[in-house]
Parts: C-alpha cells; structure tokens; sequence
C-alpha cells in the first residue's frame, strides 16, 4: 500500500473541523471506493428472458471518432428502452483511460485502440473487453490543396503535417504506418518515417482535433480515420494509405467494473454488438469486426 | 423567542464553519498536489526530464517576452485611457475587457480566424511572404499577449488613476518635461499597481493553454509550454499522470517564488488596489 504522508494529519483536521459541516449538510454521503474488485464469482449474465424494463442513466466515455455513430447508437438504444438516458464522454481513449483509472463514473468504455483498453483493464477497471468495430486510417488534405497528392508526399520537405499524439491510438497508428513504409523490402524508403516526422508541426489531443486543423487549413495533411472524414462536412479530401502500409484499427469495448448501472451499461454493450447496433456503425463507415 | 446572545452565538459559528470550510477548499488542491507528488517515487526524474525542461524554458521565456510588449504596448494605452478623453474611449475601455472576460478558447478560435491561414490577415500575409503563424513559436506569444495583456493594461490604468495630479503640476511648474514627469513623478507613484499588472499578466501568460491549443498548436520545444506539456501528459502521453503532478509542482513552485517575491518588493499582495 503506498504511504500518504499528509493523509492522516488530513484526516485529523478535517474530522475536527468539517464534520459539524458535514453533519449539517445532511447524509449526501461519500464516495466508496472505485477500483473495488468485484467478489469472486462472475455476475452470472442472467438471458434475456424475462427482465423488467431496463431504468437508469449511463456515462459512456468513448474515442473521439465514434462521435457521431455512438450519438445516433444512444438516441436509438433510448427509444427501445424509454427508462434509461445515455449521456456520452467523448475524447482521446488515453484521456478517457487516465479519467477512468483516476475513478470517473463511466460506465462503458469504448476505445479506438486495445493498448488503451489495457491500461484499463490492468488496473482491474474494466469488463471483459470485446471488439466491436474496425476502422481504417487514411490521410486527409484541406479541400482543393494540392500540397499533397500521394501518401509518399507526406515526406515532402516543408510540409505541414498534424498528427494526434504518440500515446493516442490514431497517433500511434500513424506513426506505426510511417514505420511500415520504412521498412528495408517493401517500404517507400528507408527514412520516410524520419521524413515525414520531421514536418510534424502539432501533436493534438485526439483525431477530431486533427481533422479540424486540416479543416481549417491550417495543416496541409494530417491522418484520421475512414471515418472521420464525413465528419468534415465536405472541407477535406481523404487520400488512401496503400494497404501494405496501412494498419487496421480494432475498437473494444467494455463495461466499467465500478458502474452502478451494470445493468443497463451491459445492455448498451449488447446493443452496439448487436445487428441493429452494428447497422449505425457501418452507415458511419465502420466495418463489422 | 431566543436570546439575542444566541443567535449572536449561532451566526458567529456559521460565520466560521463556512471560512474553515472555504480556505479547506483552496488548502486541499494544493495539499492533494504535494501529497502525490511525495508520494510517487519518480517525482524528480519526471520533473527534470527532457520534456518538462523544454516546455518550462519554452514557457518561462514565451511570458517574460508577452509580459515586455504587454509593458512596451499597454503602458501607453493605459496612460491614455485615464488622461485623455476621446470619441470611442468606452469602446476601447470595453474591448480591452473582453478577453478578461471571454474564455480562451474563444481567443484561440478568434485569433485563427484573424492569423490563421484562411484567416482575414493570415490569408494575405502567406500570399505576399509565404509566412504563416500557426504552429510556430510566435503563435504562442500571440495567443498569451491577446488573453494577458489587459490584465496589465487594466491594472496599469487604475495606478495611473491614483496618481496625485498636483504633483505633476508642480513638475511642470518647475520646468520638468513631460517625458521627465512621467518617469519621475507617474511611474513612480503608480509603481505597485505596474508592478501587480505585469504578475497578474505574467501568471496569466505561464498558464494560457486554451488559445494556444488552438492558434499554435503542440509541439514540444517549438510551442509545448508547460501547461500543454501537463494536459498532454494527464492524457496519456509517456510522462503519464505522474508527470502531470510533477509538472504541476514545477509551476506551483515558480508561482510560490513569484507571489512571494512581489510581497518582498512592494509590501502588499497582488490584488491589492
């Protein structure tokens, strides 16, 4: 157990001076203890035969690309089931991974990538995690720009390039992809990732913030998913990463091992594995596991 | 009815159960902070890593360079605005307000749409010379000059305010220039509100994250400052939540130096009109 040299002279004057406070303010009581492991023995996922009407309200913290599929996947998962309220967290799944692991009330986390799931799980935070999606990255170029033509230009000396950071999955695919076209046999040239990096101008937060720069035009290129680029409203134009360069993204979800909705969480999973779910998801592009 | 010495009593008690409560609620952040920080053995090796050193050097001179134009520029802007009258001083007065007020996001959204590549001035500025101003170093002096700065120039205004009017009077009687009178007689006597404008403006500057987010982008050493070096870090980057603590403590530290500093020169505290 780590040592908190504050904590217990804290503890002392908070008792003593807060507690009437506290007291005062009434049994709006305090929290219990996130990480709590769950008691041995699994949940037993009873089959849906004859469940009561699902009642509740869930927090979903989920990548940052699955913005507009999983804000059409809530309102449709809300019409069959009237009692629940689905309310989104949207952002990189390494910010949402640190939130969760600091205790934020999610109850479902949907990543774009399984390293971030992971950080999660080790904590022992998440459910077993299940891949629901996949997603393709893909260059994006402001609209008329003709900086870039090919994905080989993104080595172009004197290019803006925007990517997201390192430890966000589109960021890490990315850069994954410049190390692929790197390579001795089949890659573009030896120091295309070396290239390429060095026109790197921004590491932003997550792949939205990505696209919008390319929007903006403020960056001559950047990489995002497949689907991110209907998101762009017509303002970008998407250039195809040659497949033997390219990288496949698995998007997994899980239910929050601290969620006081378990029930719904679980059900929202279900849906979004389901075939109606999976209809949403591939009108926005994604493509079945 | 109840006796007067008991409500006296009860109000009394409330009065100090709700202070208590309240300098809890600022001593605890801090307290948390450190208490981690002790806590995590990593501390002082993330402190003094590659990344924190180069956005707490990007970040200590990006402020001292917005804090001199903020000085250069608003000195007289403030000047003006309490000693001359003139058609539009309201609006003036009002638009140095607006980004104390506006969040700094929509600094960063605004200063695109004005310096941006397809912005109102940006545009034409990359056809005639090729420049451009986002992502580079000068984006982060921009972003912290246009949220920071009022805070000087509205500090600077009221010193100016309380500046005994006689005095300059009787400079003027005695033959002294305007130049001679303002740096004898105005700087001086305004001297701690000046100097409380340029650490409000200053601090301001250190923690701008917003607007720079969005006008210059993020890229360590070019214009990674360090609270964009924090967010990144407390969103999953190599340094990790650990590293966001560190960081935190490196500002929380040059914060403590400078507050402490200014009480050692001036006497009073920041705020203080």
């Amino acid at each position: 157990m780590p040592r908190h040299p504050f904590r217990s002279a804290l503890l002392l004057v908070l008792a003593a001076t807060a507690a009437p406070l506290l007291i005062a303010c009434g049994g709006d009581d305090d929290d219990d203890p996130p990480s709590s492991a769950t008691t041995s023995g699994s949940p037993a996922p009873t089959a849906a035969s004859t469940r009561p009407p699902l009642e509740g309200e869930i927090l979903i913290f989920a990548a940052s690309s699955l913005t507009n599929a999983f804000e059409e996947a809530g309102i449709s998962f809300e019409a069959a089931n009237p009692r629940t309220k689905v309310t989104f967290n949207f952002a990189s799944s390494s910010a949402l991974a640190t939130q969760i692991n600091e205790g934020a009330p999610a109850d479902v986390f949907a990543s774009a990538d399984t390293n971030q799931m992971k950080v999660v799980s080790d904590k022992g935070n998440a459910g077993e995690p299940r891949v629901f999606v996949k997603n393709l990255p893909v260059v994006v170029v402001p609209k008329g720009s003709s900086a870039v033509a090919t994905f080989a230009d993104l080595a172009k000396p004197g290019l803006n390039l925007v990517l997201a950071a390192p430890e966000v999955p589109i960021g890490r695919y990315s850069r994954d992809i410049f190390a692929k076209a790197s390579e001795a046999q089949s890659g573009i040239s030896a120091d295309f990732s070396q290239q390429a990096l060095a026109n790197l101008k921004s590491n932003e937060a997550n792949v939205r913030a990505v696209l919008t720069k390319v929007q903006l035009g403020e960056a001559d290129a950047g990489i995002v998913y497949t689907t991110d680029v209907a998101a762009a409203g017509g303002e970008v134009s998407a250039i195809d990463i040659p497949q033997q360069y390219n990288v496949i993204a698995e998007y997994p979800i899980a239910v929050i091992k601290a969620s006081k909705e378990r029930g719904v969480a679980e059900a929202f999973v279900e849906f979004i594995l389901s075939p109606g779910g999976q209809e949403i998801l591939e009108k926005h592009g994604f493509s079945a596991p | 009815m109840l006796s007067r010495a008991f409500t006296d009593r009860t109000a009394t008690a409330t009065v100090v159960l709700l202070a208590v409560a309240f300098a809890l609620f600022f001593v605890l952040p801090f307290v948390g902070l450190i208490d981690r920080a002790l806590d995590d053995g990593r501390t002082w090796e993330l402190a003094t890593s590659d990344v924190a050193q180069d956005a707490l050097l990007l970040s200590l001179w990006t402020s001292s360079l917005t804090l001199a134009i903020a000085v250069l520029a608003g000195t007289p802007v403030a000047y003006l605005l309490t000693r001359s009258n003139f058609r539009g001083k309201a609006i003036v007065d009002a638009l140095i307000d607006l980004p104390i007020v506006l969040p700094p996001t929509v600094a960063g959204v605004a200063l695109l749409t004005a310096f941006g590549r397809r912005g109102l001035l940006g545009e034409p500025i990359e056809d005639w010379t090729g420049y451009t101003f986002g992502f580079s170093t000068t984006a982060v002096v921009m972003a912290q000059l246009l949220v920071s700065a009022p805070f000087y120039v509205r500090a600077a205004s009221s010193g100016f305010a309380g500046v005994d009017r006689q005095l300059e009077r009787v400079a003027y009687t005695l033959g002294a220039s305007r130049t001679r009178t303002f740096f004898r007689i105005v700087v001086p006597q305004a001297l701690p509100a000046l100097l409380a404008g340029m650490v409000l403006c200053w601090a301001r500057a250190m923690g701008e994250l917003g607007a720079t987010l969005i006008f210059a982008g993020n890229l360590q050493g070019e214009t990674q400052t360090m609270p964009l070096a924090i967010i990144q870090a407390f969103e999953g980057s190599a340094l990790g939540l650990a590293g966001a603590i560190a960081l935190s403590l490196i500002l929380l530290a040059v914060a403590l130096v400078v507050l402490v500093a200014f009480r050692v020169a001036t006497g009073r505290s920041v705020a203080a009109r």
